[in-house]
């Protein structure tokens, strides 16, 4: 299990907290519970597990929806 | 083209649209200008039909794109009301209310961008304070500038004048002063030599060290700090989770009303009336907007503040418990009083602080400092009267230091006047020392702790801000309790209290129905700031401190206790006034809807935009707040 935080551009309205973490939320390998949309600070942070799904593949969720990310930090849990 | 490339081009595209939706926004409001002109000034309808139909498909497409993708992961968010609202205007060749409607979401939305980059800025101010890159000793034993990221624990590192200490480590080599404010809070430049230990994010002012990294990015102590603060204006109270869930079913609600009020009605207008002003904005976004902003202030003030739970229950705090005599006095006693029987002060002076030097008990380490610098004597013979002072001959003379035990002892008289003082310094809580020279009363001093400059002010600060009871529970005797605790007006104090008996006094208090905070420094009283309400930690950003409280006070200042203490009381009221003016613009619209012929989507949508606005620019007064 790895632990992944990624820094977005700044997030403007409290529906689009609720847009990523519902994208995040349905990626199959991400941990739901974990998932932690950071309104103020704009950042996404989560626990995946690293053969399932790799972050490129969250970030490229979460831009489909037209959010940039700005980068992103995976650690070891 | 394949399905594949398809999908990509459409991404792309709406990509593109989302990023150029500033310039859509003022595209839109010319071809608005230019709509109305045509049509009022030039009569010219075909124009104004035009240029309106356009800016609302240029208007709309970006908050259709939001409203698409909501919709894909199953939220019906502001933008899908809206989106359809306008199709339905526009459907009614409403061109006008579709145009009006668009451009007035997506300049709201425009300002809402950044009038909230406003009031996070504090906090702003601080996560840009984190160091980004390092000099760090590679393989080849040369040091190359490497991402802060790329730096491991036990890597070598080199910091140079002016740089950032990029991690939390041990100097291995080298001498330097490094300002650690951005930790401390306190700016005067802390000495380091070997094995000195050093802070991310604090700034080396002069010479260059090496340094072994000890701990890196989040978790050094500054990473803690921005964590903290970073989770802290993101938490949610009970108010908010409540309102999140609310909202989550209100944009549906709103929805489905809509869809009644036109099968019931079969007025289209109505309907589309009602999406516009069915939406959530200001309610969803006044308590974060306050939040952040209060925390803001907070971290600008060197205080912290563990999310809007804590900004609440502050706020009803009622009772402060100060956990001994040294939060409030200075902890190293000085000489308070003194009296001179002698014309020879200078001489004595001198004799006294050649004895004195000759010891370290506390109130002889007093004396010595408040002589300061005098000619000093060479001391012959010292003798030290154990409970009682010392004894020693110089130039000749037999000189006594002590207390009134030590003069009886040496026979000296003490005059009239002499008791008189030692009474009335006695009674402001001095310890004494006496000093005689061949028997002769010359010099009488009182020592005691100081309290700490500006606290009494402080102190009374509280009390304005309706805090009712200060509580000082300490170690010390119930004298020098009492005394500290007339001089600073505080409505209680306990002496001879160990540990235990603060965390049950606390208890105590609280089954009374009283809001507690408890003021201590985080190092052997974890157990009462757990279980007051209020865990207050005068700590200078330790990491015991960090953890264990609710309100840490960076390089303990006791001047930020009064400041905390209204900026959560500001902030919970600018949250009550953000979530009135939220629930009383949708009930005033709601009500104007049905009972009034004025309201139209175009005035709904300008009145959420600037409601939103309001409760923003309210939450931003935050930032300001000073006491």
């Amino acid at each position: 299990m790895k632990k992944a935080t990624i820094q977005l551009e700044t997030l403007a309205c409290p529906s689009c907290v609720q847009k990523i973490e519902q994208a995040t939320k349905s990626l199959a390998g991400v941990e739901k519970e974990s998932v932690k949309v950071l309104f103020n600070s704009s950042k996404v942070k989560f626990d995946f597990d690293a053969e399932k799904i790799s972050v490129v593949d969250v970030e490229r969720a979460i831009t489909a929806l037209g959010y940039e990310v700005i980068k992103s930090q995976v650690k070891d849990k | 083209m394949d399905h594949y490339t398809t999908e990509k081009t459409v991404s792309v595209l709406q990509r593109f649209i989302l990023s150029k939706k500033n310039h859509i926004t003022l595209i839109c409001a010319i071809l608005i200008v230019l709509g109305f002109t045509s049509e009022l000034v030039f009569k010219n309808e075909i124009v104004a039909i035009w240029s309106l139909a356009t800016a609302s498909i240029l208007g709309v497409a970006p908050i259709a794109i939001q409203a698409y993708q909501a919709l894909k992961v199953k939220v019906v968010s502001i933008d899908v009301l809206v989106t359809i609202a306008v199709i339905g205007a526009f459907l009614l060749r409403n061109f006008e209310e579709s145009a009006i409607v668009t451009f007035l979401f997506l300049f709201g939305a425009f300002l809402e961008q950044r009038t909230l980059n406003k009031t996070r800025s504090a906090i702003k101010e601080l996560t840009e304070m984190a160091p980004e890159s390092a000099l760090k000793l590679m393989d080849d034993g040369v040091f190359e500038e490497v991402n802060v990221d790329e730096v491991d624990e036990g890597d070598i590192l080199l910091v140079k004048t002016g740089a950032k200490v990029p991690v939390d480590g041990t100097v291995l080599s080298g001498v330097g002063h490094i300002n650690e404010a951005s930790i401390t809070g306190e700016s005067v430049p802390v000495g380091k030599k070997k094995d000195s230990g050093v802070y991310a994010g604090t700034i080396l002012e002069n010479g260059t060290l090496q340094i072994v990294a000890d701990r890196v990015g989040e978790d050094t102590t500054f990473g803690r700090i921005i964590e903290l603060v970073e989770e802290a204006q993101d938490s949610k109270s009970e108010a908010e989770r409540f309102i999140d869930k609310f909202s989550k079913y209100y944009t549906p609600a709103v929805l489905g009303l809509a869809i009644i009020t036109w099968l019931i009605s079969r007025d289209v207008e109505l309907a589309i009336t009602l999406l516009v002003l069915g939406c959530p904005g200001a309610l969803v976004i006044g308590v974060p907007v306050s939040n952040v902003a209060g925390i803001g202030n907070g971290a600008r003030h060197g205080v912290l503040l563990k999310g809007s739970e804590v900004i609440g229950d502050f706020s009803r705090v009622d009772t402060i418990v100060f956990d001994k005599t040294g939060t409030l006095t200075v902890g190293n006693p000085k000489v308070a009083d003194k009296e001179f029987y002698a014309d020879n002060v200078g001489e004595v002076s001198g004799y006294l602080a050649s004895v004195e030097r000759e010891s370290d008990h506390p109130l002889a380490n007093a004396i010595v400092e408040h002589i300061g610098d005098v000619p000093l004597s060479r001391v012959e013979r010292t003798d030290v009267v154990k409970g009682a002072g010392i004894v020693a001959y110089i130039d000749g003379h037999r000189v006594a230091a002590g207390n009134v035990t030590l003069m009886e002892r040496e026979d000296v008289h003490l005059s009239k006047k002499a008791r008189a003082d030692i009474a009335r310094f006695e009674k402001s809580g001095n310890s004494l020392v006496l000093t005689s020279v061949d028997g002769e009363l010359k010099a009488l001093m009182g020592i005691r702790d100081q309290i700490r400059p500006g606290v009494k002010e402080d102190l009374q600060k509280l009390k304005k801000l309706g805090v009712k009871n200060l509580v000082v529970l300490s170690g010390d005797n119930q004298g020098t309790v009492d005394l500290v605790a007339r001089e600073l007006g505080l409505t209680e104090a306990h002496g001879h209290m160990l540990p235990g008996d603060k965390s049950k006094y606390i208890e105590e208090l609280q089954s009374k129905g009283h809001i507690v905070a408890f003021v201590g420094d985080g190092v052997n009283d974890s157990p009462s700031l757990a279980l007051a309400h209020i865990g207050i930690a005068m700590g200078g950003g330790t990491d015991v401190a960090i953890e264990t409280s609710d309100v840490v006070l960076m390089n303990s200042d006791f001047s930020r206790l009064p400041h905390a203490l209204g900026l959560t009381k500001a902030t919970a009221a600018n949250m009550h006034q953000n979530i009135v003016i939220a629930v009383g613009v949708v009930l005033v619209l709601l009500a104007s809807v049905f009972l009034s012929d004025w309201m139209n989507m175009s005035i709904a949508m300008l009145v959420h935009e600037a409601s939103i606005l309001v409760v923003i620019l309210n939450g931003m007064r935050l930032l300001r707040y000073g006491l």
